[in-house]
C-alpha cells in the first residue's frame, strides 16, 4: 500500500512536518502510539511520532528531525510523492485518565510526541503544566497549539534565547520546589532525547511522583520479533515495541537506551554521507 | 542403462572458497540428465518407507518413479497434490530424519536424494511456466489466515482450492513469514519464495501486508467479518539467556540478525538503507538450523572468524545434516561443549569478550538428548566483536495477549484439537504457533489439515442454518 504525502511544512532548519494518507492509523491511533515507516523497497523500517490525526481527511501527521539518510530522504519528499509503507498504530496508548495535575515535558521533536498526550490529559479533564525545550528559539515547535490548551507553559532553550536560559530539568526543579506544587502533582510525562528524560526522571524521584518516559529506541519490525529494542526495565528485559513505550522512568535503566542507540552510529554517517553523495551526481 | 542402487549423484555446489562471498544457492540443483540417473537408482521397496516416514505422507514413490521416466510434468503435479510449496521444502526439510533417513540405501550412505528431487521437479515447473491449474468454484464464506509463513501459505493455497475468500494478514512489508525474514538466500533463494507468495496472488489469495493482528487491527474485528479463522502466526519472538551482557552493543538476537540480512538486505548496505555492524570474531550461541544460518551469513558479510557455540556435541545438534556440512566446509569453528557465562563490555558499551563454561554431557532429558552439565570452575574468556544468540524463539506474546480468550499452554503454544480446533467456535490454528520452533513440513501439515476442517465447519454451519 502506497502512502500520499498530501501536504509538507518546514518547521524550522532540520524538522519537518508531513502529512500522509494513512485512513487505517488515522482511525485507530491514541496519543502515546506510533508508526513504523518504509520509504521505498531499499529502504529501512524507522519508528516515528505521530503529532496528530484527521479521521475525516484519513490522514496522519508525522514530526520529525533530520538526523540520517533515511529522515533526510524523507524531508526530500513533497506533497503529491509517497511512501512506500506505513504500519501502525504500534505501541501501548498512553494511560490516559483524570489524575489531577499532570506536568508534560516535551524536549525537542519529543514535543511532537507529547502534543496528543497533552490534548488527550486535558479533554479527560486533567490541568496540565506543560514543559517544552529546544536548543535555540527557532527550534521550538508546536508552542502555540500546546500553550493553548496547557493551564501553564513553561519554555527552555539551551541558549536562552526563548523562556528559562537551560534545560527543561531547572525548570522542572523550580516548579517543584515552589509553593509544594510537588505535592499537588499526580503525575509526569517526559519525551524527548533519553539524557533529557534521564535527567528528568532524576528530578522528580526524590517526591516519589510517578513519572513516565516514552523510549525512542532503534526498532525494525515493532511486532516483538528482532528484539533490538530490548531494555532493561527494573532488572528485567523489555520490549520498547510491544511493551512500551512508554515505561517508568524511575526504573529504567537509561544507560544501557543512550549506549545502544549509538550502536549503529558509524554506519549511519557512513549511509548518510553516500546518499548526499549520490544526490549531487545526480 | 539403469542402475539400482548404486552411489548417490553428487550434488554439484558452489566453492566454498568462492560461495562465502556472495549469498547464492549453494547447491546448484541437479540437471535433467543427473535427476533422471538418481531418479533411477530407486529400488522401489513395497513398503514405501519414505512416505511413511514424511509428516504429509507425499507420494514420494510414484514422483520417483516419474522422474525416472523424464516425465516431469508428471511429477510436478503428483507432488502438488501433497505439498503446495515443493520447492521450498525440497531444500529445508530435514531429509535425513524422514523420507531420505528411511529409504534402505541410506544405510551404506546413498539414500535417495530425495529432496532435491523434489525441488528439480518444482523449479522444473517454474522454469518451465507450468503451474497447477484448477477450477475455482467460488464461495460467498470469507476466511481469515493470520500469518503468511508455510502453515498460512498451505492453508490458503486449499481454501481457495474450496472456494473460500480468503484474506492473508502479514504484519511485516512481505508476505512468507520465517521463508522472508529468516531463511538465508544461499539455503533458500528470494526466487523461490517470492515465486510461491506470487502464486498466491494469482489464486486469489487478498494478502493484506502491515497488518499486525491484535495491534492495529483487532482480532474481534476479524471474527465479525470473516465465517473462519485460521491462526498461523508461528513462533517469532526471540529468546534471551538472561545473562549479564546481553544490552551491550554488539549482541543480536538471531532473528535481529537474521532480519536485518535477509528481509532488510543489511549485506548490501549502502544500495539498501538498512546497517549490520558484524566484523572480527563472532560468536553464535546454539547450532540448530538458525545458528548455522546466522554463521554463514556472517561469513559471507566478511567477519573473520565464526565460532558456533554448542552446549552439546554435534552429534546432538538439531540442524540439517546438509546444513551442518555446508558451514564446516566454508570454515565454521564449532566449539562443542561450551555455554556463556556472562558477556563483557569495553567500558564504551561495546561487547570485548564472552566468559563461557565448559560442560559435560550427562543423563538424557526430556528432549531425549543428553543433558548438558556445568562444570563449575572451568570458566575460561575468548574475545568476540559481535554475538548473536540462537536459542530458539517463542510464540508472539502481543498477539496473545490481545487474545485473552484464546487458551494456550505455559509456553504460550495455542492449544488445539486433533481437527486443529482452538477453544473459539470457528477459529483453527496451526504450524509452530502451536508447536513452538518445529518443521515447515509440520506447519504445512497442518494448514492443509486446517482448512479442510475449516471446510467441514462451514459446511455443517451452513447446514445447520438451513434447518434453523
Amino acid at each position: 500500500m502506497i502512502h500520499k504525502i498530501v501536504s509538507k511544512k518546514k518547521l524550522n532548519h532540520d524538522t519537518y512536518k508531513i502529512e500522509i494518507k494513512a485512513a487505517h492509523v488515522a482511525e485507530r491511533f491514541r496519543a502515546g502510539q506510533f508508526v513504523i515507516i518504509r520509504i521505498h523497497d531499499k529502504g529501512e523500517r524507522i519508528p516515528l511520532t505521530v503529532s496528530s490525526t484527521d479521521s475525516k481527511k484519513g490522514t496522519i501527521t508525522l514530526i520529525f528531525q533530520v538526523v540520517g539518510k533515511t529522515t533526510f530522504e524523507l524531508s526530500t519528499l513533497n506533497a503529491g510523492d509517497s511512501i512506500l509503507n506505513c504500519v501502525g498504530p504500534l505501541g501501548n496508548p498512553t494511560e490516559i485518565k483524570l489524575f489531577g495535575r499532570v506536568i508534560c515535558i516535551g524536549g525537542g521533536t519529543g514535543i511532537a510526541c507529547i502534543y496528543p498526550i497533552v490534548k488527550a490529559l486535558v479533554e479527560a479533564g486533567n490541568k496540565v503544566i506543560s514543559i517544552l525545550g529546544a536548543r535555540t528559539d527557532r527550534m521550538l515547535i508546536l508552542e502555540s497549539e500546546i500553550k493553548e490548551i496547557s493551564s501553564k507553559t513553561y519554555i527552555s532553550t539551551d541558549d536562552g534565547s526563548k523562556g528559562h536560559h537551560g534545560f527543561v530539568t531547572d525548570v522542572l526543579k523550580i516548579i517543584l520546589k515552589e509553593n509544594h506544587t510537588a505535592k499537588t502533582i499526580n503525575r509526569i510525562l517526559v519525551i524527548g532525547p533519553p539524557q533529557m528524560m534521564k535527567a528528568a526522571a532524576e528530578v522528580t524521584r526524590p517526591y516519589q511522583i510517578k513519572t513516565i518516559a516514552s523510549l525512542n529506541t532503534i526498532m525494525i519490525d515493532g511486532t516483538g520479533m528482532c528484539g533490538c529494542c530490548r531494555t532493561y526495565v527494573n532488572g528485567e528485559m523489555k520490549l520498547a515495541c510491544i511493551d512500551g513505550p512508554e515505561f517508568d522512568a524511575h526504573k529504567v535503566d537509561f544507560d544501557s537506551v543512550i549506549s545502544r542507540l549509538s550502536m549503529f552510529r558509524q554506519k549511519e554517517v557512513l549511509a548518510y554521507k553516500d546518499f548526499k553523495k549520490r544526490m549531487r551526481l545526480k | 542403462m539403469i542402475k539400482l542402487g548404486g552411489t548417490r549423484v553428487p550434488m554439484r555446489e558452489q566453492d566454498p572458497r568462492e560461495r562465502i562471498k556472495n549469498f547464492k544457492s549453494v547447491p546448484l540443483g541437479y540437471n535433467e540428465e543427473e535427476v533422471i540417473q538418481e531418479a533411477q537408482r530407486c529400488i522401489q521397496c513395497k513398503g514405501l518407507p519414505c512416505e511413511t516416514e514424511c509428516p504429509i505422507n507425499m507420494k514420494i514413490l510414484e514422483m520417483i518413479r516419474e522422474i525416472a521416466n523424464g516425465n516431469f510434468k508428471k511429477a510436478f503435479f503428483l507432488v502438488k497434490e501433497d505439498n503446495p510449496i515443493p520447492a521450498i521444502t525440497g531444500r529445508v526439510c530435514p531429509q535425513e530424519s524422514q523420507c531420505e533417513g528411511a529409504c534402505p540405501l541410506s544405510k551404506r550412505g546413498h539414500g535417495i536424494n530425495i529432496g532435491k528431487l523434489e525441488a528439480f521437479v518444482a523449479d522444473w515447473a517454474r522454469k518451465n511456466k507450468i503451474k497447477e491449474e484448477f477450477h475455482i468454484k467460488e464461495k460467498e464464506e470469507k476466511v481469515a489466515v493470520i500469518g503468511s509463513g508455510p502453515a498460512g501459505i498451505s492453508c490458503a493455497v486449499d481454501l481457495r482450492k474450496f472456494g473460500f475468500q480468503v484474506t492473508m494478514f502479514e504484519a511485516l512489508h512481505k508476505a512468507g513469514g520465517v521463508l522472508q525474514y529468516g531463511i538465508p538466500a544461499f539455503r533458500l533463494p528470494t526466487e523461490v519464495v517470492d515465486y510461491e507468495i506470487q502464486y498466491l496472488n494469482d489464486i486469489g489469495v487478498d494478502i493484506k501486508l502491515n497488518f499486525f493482528v491484535g495491534q492495529n487491527i483487532k482480532f474481534d474485528e476479524l471474527r465479525r467479518e470473516f465465517d473462519s479463522i485460521f491462526i498461523a502466526t508461528g513462533a517469532g519472538a526471540p529468546m534471551f539467556m538472561n545473562i549479564p551482557g546481553e544490552n551491550l552493543k554488539g549482541v543480536y538476537s538471531a532473528n535481529e540478525f537474521l532480519i536485518r540480512v535477509n528481509l532488510m538486505k543489511a549485506y548490501k548496505f549502502l544500495e539498501y538503507d538498512t546497517p549490520i555492524i558484524c566484523s572480527g570474531t563472532i560468536g553464535i550461541i546454539g547450532a540448530g538450523n538458525v545458528a548455522m544460518d546466522a554463521a554463514r551469513c556472517a561469513l559471507r558479510l566478511g567477519v573473520e572468524r565464526v565460532y558456533v557455540l554448542y552446549r552439546r556435541t554435534k552429534k546432538e545438534s538439531p540442524a540439517r545434516a546438509e546444513e551442518i556440512q555446508h558451514a564446516l566446509e566454508e570454515g565454521i569453528i564449532l566449539k562443542e561443549l561450551v555455554a556463556p557465562k556472562r558477556l563483557i563490555g569495553d567500558g564504551d558499551g561495546w561487547l570485548k569478550e564472552t566468559e563461557l563454561y565448559e560442560m559435560e554431557l550427562g543423563e538424557p532429558d526430556k528432549s531425549g538428548r543428553p543433558r548438558p552439565i556445568k562444570i563449575e570452575g572451568s570458566e575460561f574468556k575468548i574475545k568476540v566483536n559481535t554475538i548473536v544468540e540462537a536459542l530458539g524463539s517463542m510464540p508472539n506474546r502481543l498477539f496473545l495477549s490481545r487474545t485473552p480468550e484464546l487458551e494456550v499452554n505455559k509456553w504460550g503454544q495455542i492449544n488445539v484439537d486433533l481437527n486443529l480446533r482452538t477453544n473459539i467456535e470457528g477459529v483453527y490454528a496451526g504450524g509452530d504457533a502451536i508447536r513452538g520452533n518445529a518443521t515447515v513440513i509440520l506447519a504445512l501439515g497442518d494448514g492443509r489439515k486446517a482448512a479442510e476442517s475449516i471446510r467441514n465447519y462451514i459446511r455443517n454451519k451452513s447446514r445447520r442454518n438451513l434447518v434453523l
